[in-house]
């Protein structure tokens, strides 16, 4: 204890302070290339460090009216940079949505239907993969058999994402209150979707954590990245402009 | 002259007509015609019968013969088609060379010794053929290649000598080049034996190197050497153990050194294989076999795993898996493996990822599939891609992994009558039956002009209880394939919005309601 103090003093001595951080912080920063899977921006407040922590299990959860869409969305960015998905026990996915929220197809292996020996093939799915998302055959999963696919996962540093009821999660993403827009009675067609999105977990993410998003934006299927600018940006340009005609 | 070789020749008549009845069916008993570039190529004697001949436009020969079936030619398929001939008469005479789809070529001196003179010899191919294949053949000997394809269409046994003879008196036609055919029948030239008459250097000089080769086959001085082709060399590898194999180590390691064996065999002729087929068998006399695909090349590891993992799937097959779908287990340890390459193709070396992300990670990804294809079938691990078409089924194609991945349908066209973005995120493989009714509890109908016969307001899921629909939008009018009685299909596509705050795409077929996929 006392060398841990008279260590921060010789840093604070030596202007270092602002150099010197918590460890926890460190992990998920420094090492943010390997450690972390990207998310989309507007999925990063519900997890902590903003991202998908290989070796993590995340669980989506179903029963709502809503929760594939929410699933992709979650994999999506993590795709597009490079990592390969596997989708276990999901006969009825839509493939076209996964593409449309930015899904490589060809780096995102199906396995519909596992049989009764699921464990085996997402085990080995785990080995392979840096996403491995599986549903709960039957509805119900032995916790030993969850303890056993998480150490798993932990051992090769892959992200475990149970799809419906799982015994352990670190962090269950729940998604309620869909309202559609661009339709009408009798008119337009879905087009955007407000969603809540609540994530309840345990560890540093004990506390839920809310957030609103739309999916997909009214815009269109592909999200816009960078948020909409501010009124006052947008006539920024227009200034100078002005001010010469003024002039 | 006594350069020239003995030669006996195949004919089978009209083989792009018979090609496509092995082939796609095609009855060669009804009027065919094969067609190359709008002209008849080749043509069956039923339409030879009413008057369609080589050359003629289609439009001539549909108008001789009104029932006349056209097929395109498809020089794949003849050769296809005539493999199974050139195997049979190779069980009977060595050397075939095969001259082109329908005619081929081996020396005669072998079969007429052999079978006791040149009409046995004949007689026996021509009937060998006929069994083996059911195809109908014509037997032709001459002295050199030429000569004799010539003597198969006459069906004749030209004695030696003669040849000369026996081609003076044909069409100049036979020597196949129409331009240079075209010129000597201006000139007066009708038979081979006036265009033999020739001085050989005059033809050189006014005709050409190519006239000057003609020239003398019309004499009967063919000295174009018979090229037998090759038999393909022996690639398949096989291991006979005298222990029996029951354990996997033990497997893996007999499946290590033969895969070796099977990549040093491949890479001494300069191939590399796509698909590999396994083939083992048991003490108890079981035979096992299993085809395994990859989209890229098999190296000697990737072989080595996939025997290792097919061994593995074997020796523990019914072992933790209940379900009736897993294999039987072998009933006695392997006695004897072998592996055999399918889909060889030249090793031109992989070509790897520019920015290298086409590494390591693809690697493990790859094996972990096969080990999954290896515990399900290889049928068990599906890649998307998309295609075209107007339903959410449509939309995308599931290929087994290490297939090549092409679509249904193309892309491209706009596919009028598909819903547009956003796809449902959950898409039903079989549609759920539904309900949809209007407020008076009427079922809702769609005229044959699209006008809806009242607002849906409640609709019942697959038996489960009737839920308020909020909003909708419709109806996406989709009529496929409406000249193909058997396939058409027709229908009106909804978004219905409920109250329980699920969206859903149902779809109105034939007066029945089904829910098609799930905005969830």
């Amino acid at each position: 204890m006392s060398g841990g103090s008279a260590a921060l003093q010789l840093v604070r001595e030596a202007g270092l302070g602002d150099l010197v951080r918590p460890g926890s912080e460190h992990a998920f920063v420094e090492m943010g290339s390997q450690r972390l899977l990207p998310v989309r921006p507007e999925l990063q407040p519900l997890l902590p460090g903003g991202g998908l922590r290989r070796g993590s299990t995340i669980g989506v959860a179903t029963g709502g009216p809503v929760a594939t869409s929410v699933l992709l969305a979650l994999l999506a960015e993590a795709s597009r940079g490079g990592s390969w998905c596997a989708v276990v026990g999901l006969p009825a996915l839509g493939v076209a949505a996964a593409a449309e929220v930015g899904i490589a197809l060809d780096r995102f292996a199906l396995v519909p239907t596992p049989g009764p020996d699921w464990p085996t093939v997402v085990a080995a799915l785990l080995d392979g993969f840096d996403i491995v998302v599986t549903a709960s055959p039957g509805g119900t999963v032995a916790p030993a058999i969850a303890s056993r696919l998480a150490a798993r996962a932990r051992q090769r540093g892959a992200v475990l994402v149970p799809y419906g009821s799982w015994p352990a999660v670190d962090l269950s993403l729940h998604a309620v209150d869909p309202v559609w827009h661009g339709i009408e009675a009798g008119r337009g067609r879905l087009r955007g979707r407000q969603l809540t999105v609540t994530a309840r977990g345990r560890g540093a993410a004990s506390a839920p954590r809310v957030t609103h998003l739309w999916l997909p934006l009214p815009s269109g299927a592909l999200p816009v990245v960078e948020p909409l600018p501010a009124p006052g940006e947008e006539l920024a340009t227009i200034h100078p402009l002005r001010r010469r005609e003024s002039a | 002259m006594s350069t020239t070789a003995r030669t006996l020749a195949v004919w089978c008549p009209d083989w792009p007509v018979i090609a496509a009845e092995i082939v796609e069916g095609i009855s060669a008993h009804g009027p065919v015609a094969v067609l190359h570039a709008n002209r008849v190529l080749s043509c069956s004697p039923a339409a030879r019968i009413e008057g369609v001949r080589r050359g003629l436009r289609k439009r001539e020969a549909q108008g001789r013969c009104p029932q006349l079936v056209v097929v395109d030619r498809d020089e794949g398929r003849d050769a296809r088609a005539f493999e199974p001939v050139v195997a049979a008469v190779a069980e009977l005479a060595p050397g075939v060379e095969v001259l082109r789809p329908g005619v081929l070529a081996l020396a005669a001196r072998g079969p007429v010794r052999y079978y006791g003179g040149p009409e046995a010899a004949a007689e026996r191919l021509v009937e060998h053929i006929a069994q083996v294949c059911a195809v109908e053949a014509q037997v032709g000997i001459a002295d050199g290649v030429f000569a004799a394809v010539l003597a198969a269409r006459a069906g004749r046994v030209v004695e030696p000598g003669e040849t000369a003879a026996f081609l003076a008196e044909l069409s100049i036609a036979a020597i196949g080049r129409p331009p240079l055919v075209d010129l000597l029948r201006r000139l007066g030239i009708r038979t081979l034996g006036e265009f033999a008459a020739l001085p050989p250097a005059d033809v050189l000089a006014r005709f050409g190197f190519d006239a000057a080769m003609a020239h003398r086959r019309a004499a009967g001085e063919d000295d174009q050497p018979l090229a037998p082709r090759q038999l393909p060399p022996e690639l398949a590898v096989a291991e006979t153990f005298d222990e029996p194999v029951e354990r996997v180590d033990a497997a893996a390691f007999a499946a290590r050194a033969l895969a070796e064996r099977l990549h040093a065999t491949l890479a001494g002729h300069g191939l590399a294989c796509t698909r590999l087929g396994i083939e083992a068998r048991t003490e108890a006399g079981e035979e096992l076999h299993r085809t395994w695909r990859h989209d890229g090349l098999l190296s000697a590891a990737a072989i080595a795993d996939r025997v290792r993992w097919q061994l593995d799937g074997w020796l523990t097959g019914g072992r933790g898996r209940p379900g009736a779908a897993a294999p039987a287990r072998p009933t006695a340890g392997i006695v004897h493996l072998r592996l055999v390459p399918d889909g060889v193709l030249a090793d031109g070396g992989l070509q790897l990822g520019l920015w290298g992300d086409a590494g390591e990670e693809r690697e493990r990804a790859h094996r972990a599939m096969t080990r999954v294809q290896g515990l399900l079938g290889p049928d068990a691990v599906l890649m998307g891609v998309r295609s075209g078409g107007r339903s959410s089924v449509e939309a995308v194609r599931l290929v087994p992994w290490g297939d090549e991945r092409v679509p249904d349908r193309p892309v491209e066209p706009p596919w009028p009558g598909r819903i547009p973005a956003p796809a449902p995120a959950t898409v039903y493989p079989e549609p759920v039956p539904a309900e949809v009714c209007a407020a008076d509890g009427a079922a809702v109908g769609v005229t044959g002009r699209l006008a809806v016969s009242a607002p849906p307001a409640r609709v019942s899921i697959g038996g489960a209880g009737p839920v308020e629909v909020v909003r909708w939008a419709g109806p996406w009018p989709v009529d496929e394939r409406w000249w193909a009685p058997a396939e058409s299909y027709r229908a009106a596509r909804f978004q219905l919005v409920l109250a329980d705050g699920r969206a859903v795409l149902a779809a109105l077929a034939k007066g029945c309601w089904t829910v098609e996929a799930v905005y969830d």
